[in-house]
């Protein structure tokens, strides 16, 4: 309304993206300014590709709203999205799923097929089936530290919408005979996808293995860049030119990751890494899941950061199916006492998610579970890989061991589990015009579309990046999710917001 | 833009649509102002049950330039409309808008299962093709939307149109049955803006009771409900709410939640007060008590040291000027602060950090650390000494602690504690590997000399040698350790 005053010549328009709520427009109104606006419109984004294997509909508040809230309409919308794909890249015949959520996308999925059968369409299917996960399926995985490099960008640094902002030092360009009397303050923002030929080749590995590609790479530039000596006629010469951009794009490209695996290294290498990492491992291994733990304690007692502390004590009870009660009041009393007791609102969040909880049933269902899915290897292979464990080093996500499973041998073999798991398990069928069924050749993968229902972390993808390209694996993934998420963001959304509202 | 406005104007004043505009009769324009609003909201132009009207804009904008059109010359023409529009829009809560489904041309189109990809094509293109028809929707669209009016749009159609952002008048739901049939539907649909839409709209039409025992029974639609009074802050009837449903918890948590938007610490701690009879958990419940009193507790102190430091009698307040308020801090900081700035008062007083400790059970472990922390940040060595002597009961004093001793040193270093301090608590390290190290990292050398003598390791003890400085008391007594 001011500002309207202040420059009545001025039009104003709002655009809602990715929707618009009656919520917002409800406030607008009470506020009496809705109608200063001229346009209103909104913008609907609902899957927006990441990378050419990757959609995210960017959603942050859709695990709070499901799960804590029992709003589903991020649900209703993750539905259109599918549809919106199946239009464009044909009906996907098989549906999986496993959770609450995932059962009504299907169910919504079906349902709009029904209620639209003018579309129809005549597009050979390119996905082959659909696997549908709840993220409470697997709370395990976003709490664990992840540790392939592009993983661990995102939890040291954090990557918005494929960009993310490093610390300027190690990227100030070093020019002879100026001693870096420039020193950038501005962040260093880079764009991280798979155009980038090096990214994509380190991003999915495990940081330990990042090392050796990277000097491999610095011997490989640095001998094409010595060719210039050796190019002696003018055609020689002319095509070394030419090669000249993309090797230079290539040795930006070198220079830039080493900084950052340089700045990371100095991260991981820090005892307070080490301990937390070990801690994690003992947890994920099932070691002493059901006394308080020492390293935690101390972290509390040193007021180490809250997040920090809330994904540990979350490991601790997800790995021990939930805490004794005795060692829930006890780890609650210790935070209370040291962060504030305000924070009572987000332990009861925490509990409601299923994170935090005391446990209920007298039996600890985690180690069963662990050791039918395989979910802790203890010989794993960081350098060259031989399963999917190596992304947390000897943690198997159990998300994609699921999807692992479901391709091969199929779900009846691990019925039991299943049941462990929160939420119903399910397969639908599809059907396609005739005409349109795909036959397989031999040797040709199918393709599997896995949507995430509340958040997938980047390790995650890596893991079942690592699936699609094993030599007989079979199956090639997409993957789709409402939110690109990490250990802290995600539990970040979970915390009650402790600041007065602005209005 | 212009341009467009320009073309817009042109065809305007030769469209013979020019019928319905602002020269109608009474009822009509307000149904226009209706209309325009309707059309300011931007719904989705193409329906999915009306037939072929493509997305066709005059000059490949979004066909919302239409709207805009509309309302320009609207508003241009009758002024009056906008002084009535927040009489208007309090009136027309009956409206719900909603958002439009499809996201982009081609994409909808597509969805639609029609091959023919929206045409951006040229106004004579527009003009022979399709018709009249696709010139101005919008123009065409509001007589369409007059008939919401009256015709009977069944609950099953008003939730699909809503939907579909379209217009839709609740106000024709008006007995009870109709209403939960509307609400039942909207839930089958799964969109939580028309959910909304339609609690509103009951909220506003049902009474209360009526509502509360309807929902009772319907948990999605009421767990809608409860979110969109927290979003809206209507505390009071979702207070209301959730006692009817019996969610004490609930009740008591939102309540306390309140808490965060008093500024005023004085009120803040009266509300707190009344938190405490609600009904939580046996655990929160005691939580919520020591924040009460940890607060009431902090408003003395916080009154008290103020009055102490503007004085400016006690040296400790004039040493170590305090940064910063104690109101609303955590526990173990107000215990640190306590153990910084009135570490010997008596436990009589709200001040000292043995009241702290016994009020609020603080346990021992945490006691200490806090107190050392404290202590060593204000070099009182002899404070940190006192607090790991115990005497036993033959009079001999021992050094004990709840912690093990290189959290002690570690802490000690932190705050930059003189090597010989240090050292005592080293040696008192019980794993000797860890003694090794830390005495080792921080240059312990005693320590060191004694633990290799102890182990008898005469190579380890030659190799230190060369750590220690020439001449020194301990490169002495290395050699008369090694020649004995």
């Amino acid at each position: 309304r001011e500002d309207r005053g202040r420059s009545p010549q001025r039009d104003f328009h709002i655009l809602f993206v990715p929707r618009r709520s009656l919520l917002c427009e409800q406030w607008l109104k009470e506020q009496g300014v809705l109608g200063s606006f001229i346009h209103r419109e909104q913008y609907s984004l609902d899957l927006i590709p990441f990378d050419g294997d990757l959609l995210s509909m960017e959603s942050e508040s859709a695990f709070k709203e499901c799960y804590l809230e029992s709003d589903q309409t991020s649900l209703y919308h993750a539905a259109k999205g599918l549809m919106t794909l199946q239009a464009l890249y044909g009906t996907i015949p098989q549906i999986f799923g496993k959770g609450e959520c995932a059962r009504h996308v299907a169910n919504m999925m079906i349902r709009m097929k029904r209620e639209f059968p003018g579309s129809q369409n005549s597009i050979f299917p390119v996905f082959d089936t659909l696997l549908l996960l709840d993220r409470n399926v697997d709370l395990l995985t976003p709490l664990a530290t992840q540790l392939t490099y592009e993983g661990l960008i995102d939890e040291i640094y954090g990557i918005q919408n494929t960009y993310v902002k490093l610390p300027p030092e190690k990227f100030a360009p070093k020019k002879q005979g100026e001693g870096g009397k420039d020193l950038p303050t501005e962040p260093k923002k880079l764009q991280l996808n798979s155009a980038e030929e090096l990214y994509a080749e380190i991003r999915d590995k495990n940081f330990n293995a990042v090392g050796s590609v990277l000097s491999k790479k610095a011997k490989i530039i640095s001998a094409a860049f010595e060719e210039r000596h050796h190019a002696k006629t003018v055609g020689e010469i002319k095509q070394f030119v030419s090669q000249l951009p993309h090797m230079q794009a290539a040795r930006s490209s070198l220079a830039n990751h080493t900084s950052i695996a340089e700045l990371i290294k100095d991260i991981t290498t820090s005892e307070d890494f080490f301990d937390n990492l070990t801690v994690e491992q003992e947890f994920m291994s099932g070691i002493d899941t059901d006394k308080v733990n020492n390293y935690l304690e101390d972290c509390i007692a040193q007021k180490h950061p809250l997040i920090k502390i809330l994904r540990l004590v979350c490991l601790q009870s997800v790995c021990n199916s939930g805490l004794k009660q005795k060692v829930l009041d006890h780890y609650k009393r210790e935070i209370l006492q040291t962060y504030g007791y305000e924070h009572i609102l987000t332990l009861n969040n925490l509990e409601k998610a299923g994170l935090l909880k005391p446990q209920t049933s007298g039996r600890n269902n985690y180690p069963t579970i662990r050791k039918t899915l395989r979910l802790w290897m203890d010989d794993v292979n960081e350098q060259n890989p031989n399963d999917i464990s190596y992304v947390y080093s000897g943690y198997a996500p159990l998300s994609v061991r699921l999807a692992q499973l479901l391709a091969r041998p199929g779900w009846r073999s691990i019925e039991e589990v299943l049941k462990m798991l929160p939420g119903p398990h399910f397969e639908e069928r599809q059907q396609l015009p005739t005409g349109l069924q795909k036959k397989r050749q031999h040797g040709e993968n199918r393709v599997t579309l896995v949507f995430f229902l509340g958040g997938v972390t980047y390790a995650e993808i890596a893991a079942l990046r690592f699936l699609s390209q094993m030599e007989d694996g079979g199956t090639e993934y997409v993957i789709a999710t409402t939110k690109l998420i990490n250990g802290t963001s995600w539990i970040k959304s979970l915390m009650e917001k402790l600041e007065p509202a602005p209005f | 833009m212009s341009r467009a406005r320009a073309d817009e104007e042109e065809y305007w004043h030769s469209s013979k649509f020019r019928a319905f505009t602002f020269d109608d009769e009474d009822d009509e324009l307000s149904q226009l102002k209706e209309s325009k609003r309707a059309v300011n909201s931007l719904r989705d132009i193409v329906d999915d049950d009306d037939d072929d009207l493509e997305r066709v804009s005059w000059s490949g904008e979004p066909v919302g330039s239409i709207s805009w059109s509309i309302k320009e010359t609207a508003s241009s023409s009758t002024s009056s409309l906008e002084g009535q529009d927040s009489s208007l829009q309090r009136g027309s809560s009956s409206y719900a808008a909603f958002p439009k489904q499809v996201s982009s041309y081609s994409l909808s189109s597509l969805f639609k299962g029609r091959n023919k990809l929206p045409s951006f094509q040229s106004l004579s293109d527009a003009l022979s093709d399709t018709g009249v028809k696709n010139y101005a929707p919008e123009l065409r669209r509001p007589k369409a939307e007059y008939k919401d009016y009256s015709s009977d749009w069944s609950p099953k159609d008003t939730v699909r149109r809503m939907q579909r952002g379209k217009v839709c008048s609740l106000e024709r739901f008006r007995s009870l049955q109709d209403k939960l049939v509307l609400l039942d539907e909207a839930v089958a649909g799964h969109d939580g803006n028309v959910i909304t839409a339609v609690l509103i709209f009951l909220k506003r039409t049902l009474r209360r009771e009526i509502l509360f025992r309807e929902l009772e029974v319907r948990q999605v639609a009421l767990c809608h409900l409860i979110h969109f009074l927290k979003e809206t802050g209507e505390q009071k009837l979702l207070l209301d709410l959730l006692r009817f449903l019996d969610k004490t918890e609930e009740v008591a948590l939102s309540q306390y939640r309140e808490h965060l938007n008093i500024q005023d610490v004085e009120k803040r701690r009266e509300f707190l007060k009344g938190c405490i009879g609600l009904p939580f958990s046996a655990e929160d419940t005691s939580h919520i008590q020591d924040h009460y009193t940890l607060l009431e507790r902090q408003i003395i102190i916080e009154a008290n040291d103020r009055h102490l430091e503007t004085a400016g009698q006690s040296e400790i307040f004039r040493k170590y000027p305090r940064k910063a308020s104690i109101l609303n801090m955590p526990l173990v900081t107000t215990l640190f602060y306590s153990c910084f700035y009135h570490y010997t008062e008596a436990e009589g007083t709200f001040s000292s950090p043995t009241n702290l400790k016994k009020t609020f059970k603080i346990p021992d472990k945490q006691y200490v650390l806090t107190a050392l922390a404290a202590r060593a940040k204000l070099r009182a060595w002899d404070d940190v000494d006192a607090l790991f002597t115990t005497k036993n009961w033959l009079g001999y004093t021992k050094k004990k602690a709840p912690v093990g001793f290189h959290r002690v040193v570690e802490i000690l270093q932190r705050n930059n504690a003189p090597v010989q301090v240090l050292q005592e608590y080293v040696r008192l390290v019980e794993d000797v590997e860890t003694r090794l190290n830390l005495a080792t990292k921080y240059k312990c050398h005693d320590v060191v000399i004694e633990t290799y003598r102890d182990l008898k390791d005469r190579i380890q003890l030659t190799a230190y040698k060369c750590k220690v400085e020439r001449g020194s008391a301990e490169e002495e007594k290395i050699n008369s350790i090694l020649n004995n």
